[in-house]
């Protein structure tokens, strides 16, 4: 089926023609007046305005957070867990809405956003609600009268600064932990993806007391750098790129504050020998494994860029995951049999046409794919990119770089060891796959590749029970799992002496 | 002498002497990784804090162009060129409010010329 395009008649979203920040439990236009037109990938056209903020509204969202959080901070844990629920009751109760949203807004396809974006964003709600209900600080009788306990307490105001290519669920990713552990968040969307977040303020509005959450869009310099800047921000989290990931870093140091950054990567995604054992289910797993390069169009900071192949199964393999790759079908995001959708933005569909173009100049080879793609019905002017596999090797910037597009780039290991070897070669370290019938060579793999989330025998999978985050250059920190909530507290210890009697030093 | 590892398309080095107009002196840090990286970051010159590791590759209209060490390293077998597309959203880098996104294209260095 199709849906069909917001603010159509039957469709199952309607956006105002502009959307404010949301500071303090309102909509409040931004203190300069500006905004900025907001374009959907899926046809390149206009559909709603945005707020264009700067400083001084970062300001207001600040004050109004500091507002807002002591009294938040000391409600209780059922009542912040039942919260949290109910924002996963409102999502889940507009689940359509939400889904249709992210895929006009960002341009992946609706199957997608109903399948992975919007139930995982649901339960990552849900998750954080039972952790909390369930976390304990700790006692230690340190002697007779000494007792330590261990209390944890919220950080206090954090900011956030939120991607495009999953824009509902990584703003999830980071409230849920922050708010259960009963912060104040002052968030910045990314200004290609402004507008689900606003649905979702509107959703969470009577959910959450004012102030709790603000929302402030606006551009990176003028809007994100403030808040990074702010001295009166506890915490901030980033996922983007490495130089903005040490700019961050830089104002951070300047405020003396903490930081998660988690910067992309080039994951590799190993094939051992094996997998052509038996013309099997299994067999179709690993090549559906390799085609998950194509997911939300590659643009993941976990795409498996980088596929490396058992030069013993090489050619068969390859053949096979080629075929794979062509059966991808491209088209109409909002239609629910479109696999692979539309780039999040004209300038991210240039810079994967320039890097399909240095593969070609470095002499890698195009086995399918290597173009842009020109859809009909209204979607001439979207930024669609045919999936594409280049055969080349590891020393290529094809292979270097994350390209955040549908593209991988091949080659062939001999024996482990070098399969390890190439699979290490990057400056990077936050995703990685690995295919094998033996259980012992897939956990000597995922012991061996220096990443953060290593998939042995699936990819993609991204449940809230699991850590996820970076080695290397990938990053700092750690993102979903109950291990978050303590990214967003501090540790209180209180060290009591029950001993009636003076030390006896004075 | 060997041709500069980076040089700016005219519609980059016009929209350079525009920023710098507004802004001021400027560097460029080219950034690796997700999102809007693996594209060059334009900041107003000194905001980056550069480290001992950061290769200078040259200077485009005046403003010098850096990337890390490591990166260098796997980068210094090819060329760029600094252009200019209409786009959206860069990071803090200054030009995004002007609804557009410098991005490097790329040349593989001849074999005759120095690596």
């Amino acid at each position: 089926m199709r849906y069909e395009r917001p603010n159509q008649p039957g469709a199952k979203v309607e956006y105002q023609s502009r959307y404010d920040n949301f500071i303090g439990g309102e909509f409040v236009a931004p203190k300069a007046g500006n905004y900025f037109e907001n374009t959907s990938p899926v046809t390149g056209k206009v559909f709603c305005e945005i707020a264009r903020s700067r400083a001084e509204d970062i300001d207001t969202a600040v004050e109004a957070a500091h507002r807002a959080q002591p009294a938040w901070g000391k409600t209780s844990v059922a009542d912040r867990s039942q919260r949290l629920l109910q924002i996963a009751d409102a999502l889940e109760a507009n689940l359509e809405k939400f889904a249709v949203s992210e895929t006009w807004d960002n341009g992946k396809p609706v199957r997608e956003t109903l399948a992975a974006d919007l139930p995982l964003a649901i339960d990552h709600f849900r998750y954080f609600a039972g952790c909390l209900r369930s976390e304990e600080g700790a006692m230690a009788e340190l002697d007779e009268h000494t007792v330590s306990y261990h209390v944890k307490e919220p950080l206090g105001v954090v900011g956030q600064i939120i991607p495009w290519n999953f824009p509902l669920l990584m703003a999830a990713w980071k409230l849920a932990p922050a708010l259960a552990a009963g912060n104040a968040v002052v968030l910045k969307p990314a200004e290609q993806t402004p507008a689900t977040i606003m649905l979702f303020a509107e959703l969470v509005a009577n959910i959450l007391p004012p102030g709790v959450l603000n929302i402030v869009n606006g551009f990176g310099v003028e809007a994100g750098k403030p808040l990074a800047q702010h001295p009166d921000i506890a915490k901030v989290a980033f996922t983007g790129e490495t130089t903005t990931g040490r700019l961050i870093m830089q104002y951070a140091s300047e405020n003396l504050i903490p930081v998660t950054l988690e910067l992309g990567g080039k994951s590799p995604n190993v094939f051992f020998g094996d997998v052509m054992d038996a013309d099997d289910a299994f067999r179709q797993k690993c090549l559906e494994g390799f085609a998950m390069f194509a997911l939300n169009q590659g643009e993941v900071c976990t795409c498996p860029s980088r596929a490396l192949i058992d030069e013993k199964i090489y050619g068969a393999f390859l053949d096979s995951a080629v075929a794979r790759v062509g059966q991808i079908k491209a088209g109409d995001p909002l239609d629910t049999e479109t696999m692979i959708g539309a780039q999040a933005s004209n300038d991210q569909l240039e810079k994967i046409l320039s890097y399909i173009d240095i593969g070609k100049k470095e002499g890698a080879k195009v086995l399918i794919g290597g173009e842009r793609v020109r859809l009909g019905d209204g979607l001439e002017d979207g930024y669609y990119v045919a999936p594409t596999i280049f055969e080349g090797h590891n020393a290529m910037r094809i292979f270097q770089e994350e390209i955040f597009g549908p593209v991988v780039s091949v080659t062939k290991f001999s024996g482990f060891d070098d399969a390890i070897s190439i699979a290490n070669d990057t400056l990077y370290g936050l995703g990685a796959g690995v295919w094998t019938r033996s259980t012992h060579t897939a956990y000597r793999a995922a012991r061996a590749i220096q990443a953060g989330r290593v998939w042995a025998n699936c990819y993609h999978l991204y449940p809230a029970h699991a850590a996820f985050g970076g080695y290397k250059q990938s990053g700092i920190g750690r993102e979903t799992h109950k291990m978050m909530l303590e990214h967003y507290q501090q540790t209180k210890n209180i060290l009591t002496s029950y001993d009636p009697n003076p030390m006896g030093f004075f | 002498m060997s041709a500069p590892r980076v040089t700016a398309t005219e519609a980059a080095a016009e929209l350079i002497r525009r920023l710098v107009a507004c802004h001021g002196p400027l560097m460029f840090h080219q950034s690796g990784g997700c999102c809007d990286g693996s594209a060059p970051m334009c900041y107003p010159r000194g905001e980056f804090r550069l480290g001992a590791r950061d290769v200078l590759l040259g200077e485009i209209e005046g403003t010098p162009f850096y990337m890390g060490g490591d990166q260098f390293a796997r980068w210094q077998h090819t060329r760029l060129t600094v252009d200019v597309v209409p786009g959206r959203g860069a990071g803090f880098s200054l030009e995004a409010p002007e609804g557009v996104r410098f991005i490097v294209r790329s040349d593989v260095c001849r074999s005759d010329e120095p690596a």
